[in-house]
């Protein structure tokens, strides 16, 4: 079983394959152990993306993220559910609710991503019925400021639902405490981003990958701890930078590439800058502020300062615009776009992000993955092809 | 008894007056597209169907444009795959809506079509009703053509009681305002407030029709296939809905299809069957699709696709004295892609009662995910909550490739041919 704890005697490769152990595990055992840290403790699973944490947890309830199964579980019913052409992340993680996984959850949070996420949630509403299923819908009118306004009030709506399911008030100070710990673990995520970004011989992308998961599946009060130490270690580590290219990847924000799979990418010879991984879990670009209306503040830095993602639509300015301009920040030689199998959102986006790099003369490769791969060989002779053709350029 | 011994049905389907009268009515609207195409007609506003404030954009006298009936308007001419390959050549994935693919093919061809020039758009109101994909699709047309886009975000169908909250109304109301005040800047000319009434009682007096004729199907034998009749009608709601013809239109159906029912004439022979149909149908192969069922006297009577663009038969109805609350509540609640997932298991389970239906078809399209997602699950609450006979058959709304006629044929052919039995039984 997966514990969370870490000590004074980890050295990062410890954590990285505690973090490892805890995101395979599907029993969500970290999670559980909480949850039996006292009684009356419930847990909320959350699905992807941009799920507002800091309301389950200022409800004193723990949210994590369940987002698929990666290849640890062998789908046998949810295929019957859901069509051929549907996505893995859909299908695993029904099928984590239909083979009792799920059981110890209070409920589920859903977002208006897309037209399977959102059937999903009508899925669970039948099957699971104990369940509390929460639907959010986010704003795609971003350019008129009611698009804040909405939110603001659909937050409330939420909020409303959750004190009365658990039976407790949800204060000001109970909120922006929530606030406070995730603007504290998202800004040590963005710092070892950017360590990460300036030295990438120092810290690679599937293992902050890692450190991320994890902390969708265990008390953030832990998994702060755990990237305290890892901000400590990380200077001491040694370390060469190595021969390969550097590249940034965009299109995996929603199903989950397996490890493996970026630690092929990053064999196979490239320094993967950033990435999308968990990005409606990281969330913001900067800190959302604490003031006395706490709910507007979450709903400002929706719509302000949240990373952009195939599932936003900001008429104010171009997907492809922010890509080119990560590209560039990040000084990349090239770019991925990494995308699930069936992933509308994000095949989409890449028939504009293609365009838009090579009209500005950015190399670029197209993958496509599924949650459930773990054989990469041909990821990594087309990447291999790809980085020689660009290093004997 | 194996379904190729069985004696042929005739093939037959109304073609009334009704038919005539759309084409008529289509066509004229197809030449006020090409016309603004030209530069001789009005401003182009691109707007998706599912629940649209067309009323609004007539009142300003732009002309309304859908790339869903364009893209469905090449496929059922058999123009699409062409388009389709060349967005595909772009950059679009196999996995990605063909309606989106066919449109962005033509747009790229010039917007030419056997039917119309389509216009450039003037602004693109991106309706989002539900649909993710008409995010991403409007998203990319803004992209390509650099006109203005304005994203009218209608929160989905999601609270215990299936109604929007106080909160998401206004900011609806809100938004229609904000149209409002893009579209006097546009066209230089302030709402006509009286005419926007008269607009929206023109789309509520549609409305009333509509749903009168969607209840004859009631009747047995049904006057009308709901399915493969319905789409006729679907044309002029979507693309004439607030105006004098489109009221025409409906009238003279109504009176058509009332009489028809009252001669208890129906569209086949003999009706043997009568079922719902869920899905939107594939636009490539819309004949041979018919004459899958019609050969086995099997009749639609109730289909969820002609409720894609509002829902008129439960209850609503645009009202002249709170017009812009109207287009807004039509777009939040009375539309069948606002509604949530159970919320089409209820409509679909109405149909079946109230329909007397003795079967429901799934059609689940590979484009169309908002449809599609999950349909294996309605049919497990179909099939074993309510015992209800429950045929899924896969294939698209657009896309001619998966479209596998001798499958889907056998598939339709084995469901009846049990149903058959099942009746006999009963009947014995």
């Amino acid at each position: 079983m997966a514990t969370t704890q870490v000590d004074s005697t980890a050295t990062l490769d410890s954590i990285f394959e505690t973090c490892r152990e805890i995101g395979q595990d599907m029993e969500f055992s970290a999670a559980k152990q909480w949850q039996q840290g006292a009684p009356g403790r419930k847990v909320f699973g959350c699905f992807q993306i941009y799920s507002p944490v800091e309301l389950i947890h200022a409800a004193g309830a723990l949210p994590i993220a369940v987002v698929g199964a990666g290849n640890q579980l062998e789908i046998a019913h949810a295929d019957s559910r859901f069509q051929s052409f549907v996505c893995s992340i859909v299908k695993s993680t029904l099928e984590l609710g239909l083979t009792s996984r799920l059981k110890f959850l209070e409920g589920m949070f859903f977002h208006s991503i897309c037209d399977p996420a959102r059937n999903l949630a009508s899925v669970f509403v039948r099957n699971f019925p104990e369940m509390f299923i929460e639907y959010v819908h986010f704003p795609q009118n971003l350019a008129s400021p009611l698009g804040k306004q909405y939110l603001e009030n659909e937050y409330q709506r939420i909020v409303g639902n959750l004190e009365t399911r658990l039976g407790r008030k949800i204060t000001t100070d109970d909120l922006n405490a929530s606030i406070a710990l995730y603007n504290q673990i998202r800004g040590l995520l963005r710092e070892i981003y950017e360590i990460r970004a300036n030295r990438p011989h120092m810290i690679g992308a599937a293992e902050t990958f890692l450190l991320t998961r994890a902390g969708t599946l265990m008390a953030p009060e832990e998994h702060l701890k755990m990237l305290q130490i890892v901000m400590d270690l990380l200077p001491k580590r040694p370390s060469r930078p190595k021969d390969r290219i550097r590249v940034v990847l965009e299109g995996s924000f929603c199903e989950l590439p397996p490890v493996p799979l970026i630690e092929t990418l990053e064999e196979a010879g490239c320094y993967i800058l950033d990435d999308d991984f968990f990005r409606g879990w990281r969330w913001f670009t900067s800190d959302v502020p604490i003031q006395s209306n706490p709910l507007a503040a979450l709903a400002e830095s929706y719509c302000d300062r949240s990373y952009y993602s195939g599932v936003k639509h900001d008429s104010r300015e171009t997907k492809s615009g922010h890509l080119i301009q990560m590209a560039k920040e990040r000084k990349a030689d090239a770019v991925i776009i990494q995308a699930a199998k069936f992933c509308e959102p994000a095949l989409f986006d890449y028939a504009l992000y293609r365009k838009a790099l090579d009209d500005a003369n950015i190399p670029h490769l197209l993958l496509e993955f599924e949650e459930k791969g773990w054989i990469f060989d041909r990821a990594r002779s087309e990447v291999e092809t790809f980085v020689e053709s660009l290093m004997f350029d | 008894m194996a379904a190729n011994a069985k004696q042929p049905v005739k093939k037959t389907d109304y073609q009334g007056k009704m038919h005539n009268l759309q084409k008529d009515m289509i066509g004229r609207y197809y030449d006020s597209l090409t016309a603004a195409a030209e530069g001789k007609g009005g401003k182009a506003v691109y707007m998706m169907i599912s629940g649209n404030p067309v009323e609004l954009i007539q009142a300003f006298d732009m002309i309304p444009v859908y790339p869903e009936v364009n893209a469905l308007q090449l496929a059922v001419k058999k123009q699409a795959l062409p388009l389709i390959l060349a967005a595909e050549e772009m950059g679009y994935s196999t996995d990605n809506c063909a309606y989106v693919k066919a449109d962005v093919g033509m747009y790229f061809a010039g917007r030419k079509t056997p039917f119309a020039t389509i216009p450039e758009p003037d602004l693109i109101l991106c309706n989002y009703v539900g649909c993710n994909v008409y995010l991403q699709w409007f998203e990319h047309l803004a992209e390509f053509s650099g006109r203005p886009i304005y994203n009218l975000d209608i929160p989905f169908n999601r609270t215990e009681n299936g109604e929007p909250t106080e909160d998401d109304l206004r900011y609806v109301i809100k938004q229609l305002e904000e149209v409002i005040e893009v579209c006097e800047r546009m066209t230089g000319k302030s709402l006509d407030y009286k005419k926007l009434q008269r607009i929206v009682e023109l789309s509520g007096e549609t409305g009333d029709l509509w749903s009168e004729i969607k209840k004859l199907t009631k009747c047995r034998p049904s006057p009308f296939d709901s399915y493969f009749d319905s789409v006729t009608m679907m044309a002029p709601l979507y693309c004439l809905r607030g105006t004098e013809d489109g009221l025409h239109f409906f009238r003279e159906a109504y009176k058509e299809m009332k009489a028809r029912a009252d001669r208890h004439e129906g569209p086949l022979p003999e009706e043997k069957f009568r079922f719902v149909i869920e899905g939107p149908p594939p636009w490539p192969y819309l004949r041979q699709f018919r004459d899958m069922f019609s050969r086995w006297g099997a009749v639609a009577v109730a289909s969820t696709y002609s409720t894609v663009g509002g829902i008129w038969e439960f209850g609503f109805r645009h009202d002249p004295a709170r017009p812009i609350e109207s287009i807004a509540r039509h777009m939040l609640t009375y539309n069948l892609t606002n509604r949530n997932f159970l919320q089409r298991y209820q409509q679909i389970k109405d149909y079946v009662e109230q329909w007397n239906a003795d079967a429901l078809v799934i059609h689940s399209v590979k484009s169309c995910r908002l449809f599609s997602a999950g349909q294996g699950d309605m049919r497990e609450y179909f099939t074993k909550e309510l015992n209800v006979p429950t045929l899924l058959i896969e294939s698209d709304l657009e896309d001619p490739r998966y479209f596998s006629e001798a499958q889907l044929r056998n598939r339709v052919d084995a469901f009846f041919e049990s149903l058959e039995h099942r009746k006999m039984l009963v009947h014995k």
